[in-house]
């Protein structure tokens, strides 16, 4: 068993490093077909040749471009993971990728945590308050609002929550954005309404796959069987029923936090939140190589790592799949 | 020997969103204004005049507080020599300061020179040095300083001008000697009646530049205190800045903005204080709870034309294009009437230079001249146009989808291909591959850099204009040593460029800033920058 | 046990979602399909004198900030996104039937490294996929499709290729092949029909999908860019203008809900006529 986790788990980190380096050489390709060339995109309209020629040289953009991943990997494997080619730390210096995606990140992150609070708190009530099918104008009620509810750009809710706690109720200070460094708690309050826009579609996903989960258990023989011993309806739904049903919403769930830690693009640039989603995409129109590539092959291994732990969950929780 | 003023002071082209303030000419601000200026300069008169009237009182209320100004592009440099961008100059105005620098008229005043002077033949500089300028470390500006930092900029240092204007190859410093303590001898390798504004450049410790660790450190009214990528940069007030009672702030941060429509959210909720790159529309919807304040910026918007393409290499093609173009009405689309319609690479507000030629193709469109043009041309069902537009810039885009439905009425059959700013660079800027480009070229106080990029060699000329008599007339007026002289051969090179429709150019748009009310104090500069130390609370 | 099986019973029945849905899309397509010919007023036309007008009878959703009507330039957008979600759903959907039926049926060592392959672009965030791919291929109208359309496939290559599975060892198949039938013949004669209703759950929601990252693209400016008008990039404008013209983000912005929402429906109800109970 032990040995068995632990091959396991070897398995998987060589599948995430396999993952990691092609994803990394496909990055870089991309990099070498987008149009575009970052000593025009810094120098902008002011270059002179001889200024173009220095830059390139301090980018070491004259090595060829096999030379240039070999040099880029080494860095990396060392843990330097490479300078911006776009922001300034001094004068002098670029700021590190490492020190500028550090700093991002807890945005992110913790959009991602106020997210997954409000999705769980809600979604999992809701699920098996539907699922116990009270009643038909109840259930087709709430179908018809998680419909809807899904069907609702992200961007849209955005602007919708801007709209009626920001600037209507004022709830909120659009744009208001406080860095987590200098006022924490402000910063989580601002990040509460953003927080709920990422929530509202995932809550009314993970409330349908819950209920859809809980009914098909419903049917199953065990409930059955349960019911003939005398057990209440009551007892029948949270001690069987529901642990049962919530297997398949943890893989739910792991893969809604895999897609908000990968960034909230849309939502980031909505509430104008400074996160990793937004700094990828004006790398990306910096053409700020380092930058794009570390957050690239930052957002490969938070999916592969959440869907491997959430597989490893599963193993734990449920003993039949350790069999197979 | 060949001379080609090629001012570096001016910045990026067409950073429309970064506009510039002008709110006087160039060298004789007092003279008669355009009807445009007149009335957006009454608002930054008044501005400028209750500034002045509480300037000198030390201790006097108004001092202290901090303000939030929202910004739209990032640092590209913390670098002052180095930094190109307009909306970086735009703030590093605050902490650096050039021997000489630009004030509200547009006139040069000293800075950290106390007096310069120029020798007969326009080749050697004599700058004496204030006495009692500070670092914001603390350290006394030095004869040495001055002197590592234009040697750093010219490219004396290391062979890499960092300011093309002062490199000797562009007619700049050849070299630099201390003759004492306080006085620094510059030597240039042509004269230039231009070339004092590249002396802007700023002066920095010496060493500083080669310093990895090294922080900004400059001698003006702010000094810097933080900066983070795509969220602020944080500077606070020099307490030993020369100039006595600036700056008022004790705090400023420039806060980068998501997008010009968050920018309006923001201000209305209050988290900016003064936002300088309104649309037309958003002050509209602005107007009554912030201060707009409006003047004519320093940004020449054209729809550039590739002179090269094998189309619009007849003239007569050009010329239709000019023709079509209803340019009253894009200034009434997109800047609501406050754009100053022009005809030519010139700034109204620079108006000993500037000629009128708004009657060659009229303004208010004339598709039947259009189409009975490119019938002569051999296009009597008229030709296929595209016109690519860098899709970062509303105003630009904006412009073009009016433009597009004018051309079209015209048998211009048009097509707005929006680009990205980087693949505009390369493809459009540098390689020169496009047929029409809608974007703005900008100078800061010569009006010179303005033409010189349309001579035929120009490495800037990227619509390919190509006119030997441009040429030839462009280096009588870089050589000329006389302002009149220079002034005709200006006005000569715009009614070529015109006769010629090199390209069709539209206006010069209005910069519009919102302020918080309970300030005051915000000054409209000739150039690009956003002076807050004059800045303060009511 | 009973009650709630009736009613799901009821449902298959009558299925009012399928109808309800079924409404919905078919006026959605309807206005789209008519917004390519015809607009009640022009989408370009511009007018300083009617900016930012209310929704009125002369503009049925209100003017913008060029003066321009609304709803001709929503019914303009929506065809515009419409037939992007149309040829993203052709292009991922055919390749997806040609691939997972290829891997599916045949299985072995191609079919195991092209499942590597869909799981690997499966598990990465969509939106992000789509734009790393549009700033190699540049953004654009064409380009747009072709990235949504390559993100999009894998998620067809799977749900074909385990329908496919599923099918290969049937009884009738076995027979087929018994019989000599071809193995083309068998894939998309015998096969192939009988995974329509699976198939067609799945091209609308991959359909909706593509609305949804068509629009989100467009307002982060990388998909489809002005003049050509779509849902997504009218939004971004109209976020300015949040304040003085409300309405001006509600018409795109109701108008996706309204096309995203007849699909799902209709898709659910397909899948309660199909008696099947699925996640999503």
């Amino acid at each position: 068993m032990q040995y068995r986790m632990t091959k396991l788990i070897g398995k998987k980190l060589i599948t995430l490093i396999m993952t990691l380096f092609l994803v990394s050489v496909a990055a870089f390709l991309a990099f070498q077909i987008i149009p575009g060339d970052v000593v025009n995109a810094i120098l902008g309209t002011e270059a002179t040749p001889e200024r173009e020629a220095k830059l390139r040289e301090e980018l070491g953009l004259n090595d060829p471009p096999v030379v240039r991943y070999l040099h880029w990997i080494g860095g990396v494997l060392h843990g330097d993971l490479g300078r911006s080619y776009r922001y300034s730390k001094s004068m002098n210096e670029m700021l590190p990728v490492a020190e500028l995606i550090g700093d991002k990140l807890p945005v992110t992150l913790w959009l991602a945590a106020l997210a997954v609070f409000f999705i769980v708190v809600v979604s999992i009530p809701l699920g098996v308050f539907w699922a116990q099918g009270k009643s038909h104008f109840l259930d087709a009620f709430l179908n018809v609002l998680t419909q809807s509810v899904m069907a609702v750009p992200s961007f849209f809710l955005g602007i919708l929550v801007t709209y009626l706690f920001g600037m209507v109720l004022k709830w909120f200070q659009p744009g208001g954005y406080v860095s987590y460094q200098k006022d924490f708690a402000g910063f989580l309050k601002y990040l509460v309404f953003p927080a709920i826009s990422v929530a509202i579609p995932k809550i009314a996903m993970t409330a349908r796959f819950l209920r859809n989960s809980m009914l098909t258990e419903k049917t199953s023989d065990y409930v059955r069987t349960a019911k003939s011993k005398g057990c209440t309806d009551r007892q029948v739904m949270y001690g069987h029923v529901l642990r049962n049903a919530m297997m398949p919403v943890v893989t739910f769930l792991g893969m809604i936090i895999a897609e908000i830690v990968a960034g909230s693009i849309v939502v980031e640039q909505v509430f104008g939140l400074p996160g990793v989603g937004r700094l990828l995409i004006s790398s990306i129109s910096n053409r700020d190589f380092p930058v794009v590539e570390i957050l690239i092959l930052y957002i490969t291994a938070v999916v592969i790592v959440v869907y491997f732990l959430v597989d490893l969950l599963y193993r734990v929780i449920d003993p039949r799949i350790r069999e197979m | 020997m060949k001379r080609r003023i090629s001012v570096y002071f001016m910045t990026a082209l067409l950073l429309m969103t970064a506009l510039g303030g002008c709110a006087g000419g160039t060298q004789k601000p007092s003279e008669d204004k355009s009807s445009l200026e007149s009335t957006v300069a009454e608002n930054s008169q008044a501005v400028q005049s209750s500034q002045e009237t509480k300037a000198d009182g030390t201790g006097e209320a108004g001092y202290g507080g901090k303000v939030v100004v929202g910004i739209q592009q990032d640092m590209d440099s913390l670098d002052p020599h180095k930094a190109t961008a307009a909306g970086t100059k735009e703030i590093l105005f605050n902490i650096f300061e050039g021997l000489v620098k630009p004030d509200p008229d547009g006139n040069l005043i000293n800075a950290v020179a106390s007096d310069y002077s120029i020798s007969e033949d326009g080749l050697t500089y004599t700058f004496t040095l204030r006495e009692g300028v500070k670092f914001h470390n603390g350290n006394n500006v030095t004869a040495e300083d001055v002197k590592y930092s234009l040697e750093r900029a010219s490219g004396l240092l290391d062979g890499t001008a960092l300011i093309s204007s002062l490199s000797a190859a562009k007619g700049g410093i050849t070299k630099v000697d201390i003759l004492n303590d306080n006085t620094v001898q510059v030597s240039v390798s042509s004269a230039n009646l231009e070339l004092i504004y590249s002396f802007t450049a700023a002066i920095i410790p010496a060493g500083s530049g080669e310093d990895p660790e090294a922080q900004p450190v400059g001698t003006g009214p702010f000094s810097f205190v933080s900066y983070k990528p795509q969220e602020s940069i944080v500077l606070k007030k020099n307490p030993d800045y020369w100039q006595q009672g600036l700056p008022y702030l004790d705090e400023v941060d420039f806060k980068i903005v998501n997008s010009a429509d968050t920018a309006l959210l923001e201000l209305q909720g209050g988290s900016i204080d003064i936002y300088p790159y309104l649309t037309d529309s958003q002050a509209t919807e602005l107007q009554g709870k912030m201060d707009v304040l409006s003047a004519p910026s320093n940004v020449v918007q054209a729809l550039f034309l590739n002179n090269a393409d094998p189309v619009l290499k007849d003239v007569k093609v050009r010329q239709a294009i000019c023709y079509a173009l209803d340019r009253d009405s894009v200034n009434d689309f997109v800047f609501g009437g406050n754009a100053a319609v022009v005809s030519c690479a010139m700034l109204p507000t620079m108006q000993s230079y500037y000629e009128d030629l708004n009657s060659v193709y009229g303004t208010s469109g004339n598709a039947e001249k259009a189409k009975e043009l490119l019938a002569e041309a051999g296009y009597p069902d008229g030709i296929d146009f595209t016109i690519q537009v860098p899709s970062n810039y509303e105003v630009h885009m904006e412009t073009a989808e009016v433009v597009a439905d004018q051309l079209n009425a015209a048998n211009i059959h048009t097509t707005v291909v929006p680009v990205e700013w980087e693949t505009w660079l390369s493809d459009v800027y540098n390689g020169r591959k496009y047929q029409g480009t809608i974007s703005g070229i900008t100078t800061d106080m010569t009006p010179g850099y303005l033409l010189n990029r349309f001579q035929t060699e120009s490495s800037k000329n990227f619509v390919n204009y190509a006119n030997a008599k441009y040429d030839e007339t462009y280096a009588k007026a870089a050589a000329s040593l006389d302002l009149t002289e220079k002034a005709g051969y200006y006005k000569e090179l715009q009614k070529l460029m015109a006769e010629d429709a090199g390209t069709a150019f539209l206006s010069v748009p209005p910069i519009t800033v919102a302020i918080k009310p309970e300030l005051e104090g915000y000054t409209f500069y000739p150039v690009y920058v956003q002076d807050m130390s004059v800045v303060k609370y009511k | 046990m009973g009650k709630l099986q009736r009613i799901m019973k009821k449902l298959h029945n009558k299925s009012p979602y399928f109808w309800i849905g079924l409404f919905m899309s078919s006026v959605a397509v309807v206005w789209a399909v008519l917004g390519f010919f015809w607009t009640p007023c022009s989408t370009t036309a511009m007018s300083a004198a009617e900016r930012f007008q209310a929704p009125s009878w002369g503009h049925l959703f209100g003017t913008d900030n060029f003066g321009r009507d609304i709803f001709s330039r929503v019914m303009k957008g929506a065809s515009t996104t419409v037939l992007v979600g149309l040829l993203v759903v052709l292009f991922s959907g055919g390749f997806g039937v040609l691939i997972g039926a290829l891997t599916g049926y045949f299985g072995g060592i191609l079919d195991e490294l092209v499942m590597r392959f869909v799981d690997a672009v499966n598990g990465f965030p969509s939106i992000l996929l789509a734009l790393v791919m549009i700033s190699v291929l540049g953004s654009g109208r064409h380009n747009l499709i072709l990235s949504l359309g390559i993100v999009f496939t894998p998620s067809f290559i799977r749900i074909v290729r385990s329908e496919f599975i599923r099918l290969r060892d049937a009884d009738y198949i076995s027979r087929a092949r018994l019989m000599g039938v071809k193995k083309i013949r068998i894939l998309f004669v015998h096969i192939l029909p009988n995974i329509l209703s699976t198939f067609s759950v799945s091209v609308m929601i991959g359909f909706n999908n593509a609305i949804l990252a068509e629009s989100g693209m467009s307002y982060l400016g990388i998909g489809v860019l002005p003049p050509d008008a779509s849902l997504g990039n009218m939004l971004s404008d109209a976020q300015g203008y949040l304040m003085r013209a409300p309405w001006y983000a509600m018409a795109p912005g109701l108008t996706i809900v309204w096309i995203v929402l007849g699909f799902s429906l209709l898709s659910e109800g397909i899948r309660r006529n199909a008696g099947e109970v699925r996640g999503l």
